[in-house]
């Protein structure tokens, strides 16, 4: 006998994620998922938006590596609520992890928390957490040619930030070849060039980011 | 390799619905992966073949049935298939294209046993 389901598969993930977002659009607290490969910069990206952002808005973060809290503890130093959510092998965050996580902070006390996702460029794009917005993070190191090898992720960004930018004359990356690459995939993303340890770019990364915090708090009337 | 996740997100629903019906085994399931998704076909077969036995889907066959992506164009409003790249408009060349499918990770169907007696007239 042949019964029809039509059902999403990741119908828990999804439904957590769906509580979240009405959590978070309940407190006016604009939630970023920052994904990237591992070393590309990504806690080094948080401390430099922290830095320019942190007289204007109260910034928690959670942290999401497969095991230790060395992330978290970096966060911390820097007086920012901070919660290290280990996965214990899995290659991205589910919703249901930020559920707990969030618990752990004082939501009502945030205007942007940032959630560090494991670092990986396939697995964290099929999950929902509930944020409003995934942004990736791509290493000059790593090279012109990512979007190829890893198009969903580029894809689905609303913004790109090609970070270690300061060492672009080591490097071969054809920054043309990439922006071209990137427009195929997502012809309006923006992308911002940074190096986050020199506290170069991070202005203007931040002022998008900002803009994306008020937005989020007018629409919820925080 | 998420695949694993997937699967038993798979193998819960559709035990689920199988035990409500009192189904005695699962010989079919049905599922809708889009092409956007990070999703690799040998990969949900290998975490399908490891996750399976003990269950009522021990032995089943998963059919996966491909979505290609599909995007309606903001301007013109024409609908058109595409791949990856490339996202845009026949008509106007315009990228500004809103995603119709091409994401979907869905179960569609299962097919199921029932106990001797219980199933006459009832197979589709």
């Amino acid at each position: 006998m042949k019964v029809d389901l039509s059902k999403p598969i990741l119908d828990r993930n999804e439904r957590f994620a769906a509580e979240n977002r009405a959590l978070f659009d309940e407190h006016g607290v604009f939630v970023l998922d920052l994904l990237a490969s591992p070393g590309a910069g990504k806690t080094s990206t948080i401390l430099a938006t922290i830095a320019a952002l942190r007289d204007r808005y109260r910034i928690a973060v959670i942290e999401g590596d497969i095991a230790s809290d060395v992330d978290a503890q970096k966060i911390k130093a820097h007086g920012v609520p901070a919660v290290q959510i280990n996965t214990g092998g899995a290659c991205h965050l589910e919703s249901d992890m930020i559920r707990r996580a969030v618990d752990a902070l004082e939501i009502a006390e945030i205007d942007l928390l940032i959630i560090e996702n494991v670092g990986n460029l396939v697995c964290p794009t099929d999950f929902d957490l509930g944020e409003h917005a995934k942004v990736m993070i791509l290493s000059v190191p790593e090279g012109h040619d990512k979007p190829y090898k890893y198009p969903n992720i580029f894809a689905r960004a609303e913004a790109v930030i090609l970070n270690k930018y300061d060492t672009m004359p080591v490097f071969d990356f054809d920054e043309n070849e990439f922006r071209e690459v990137l427009r195929r995939l997502n012809a309006t993303v923006p992308v911002f060039p940074m190096a986050a340890t020199k506290d170069q770019g991070v202005a203007e990364w931040a002022e998008w980011l900002a803009a994306r915090v008020e937005s989020q708090r007018a629409r919820t009337g925080a | 390799m998420h695949e694993m996740g997937i699967v038993s997100g798979i193998l819960t629903a559709s035990v689920e619905s199988a035990a409500r019906e009192n189904a005695t085994r699962i010989n079919e399931i049905r599922i809708r992966v889009g092409e956007l998704t990070e999703i690799v076909d040998d990969a949900l077969h290998f975490a399908f073949e490891a996750l399976s036995p003990g269950t009522l889907a021990e032995g089943a066959t998963l059919v996966v049935e491909r979505v290609p992506g599909r995007s309606r164009c903001v301007e013109c409003g024409t609908t058109f298939n595409h791949g990856r790249f490339d996202v845009e408009c026949p008509s106007c060349k315009n990228y500004f294209c809103e995603l119709v499918e091409g994401r979907e990770l869905e179960i569609e169907s299962i097919d199921i046993d029932l106990p001797d007696g219980a199933e006459a007239g009832e197979r589709s």
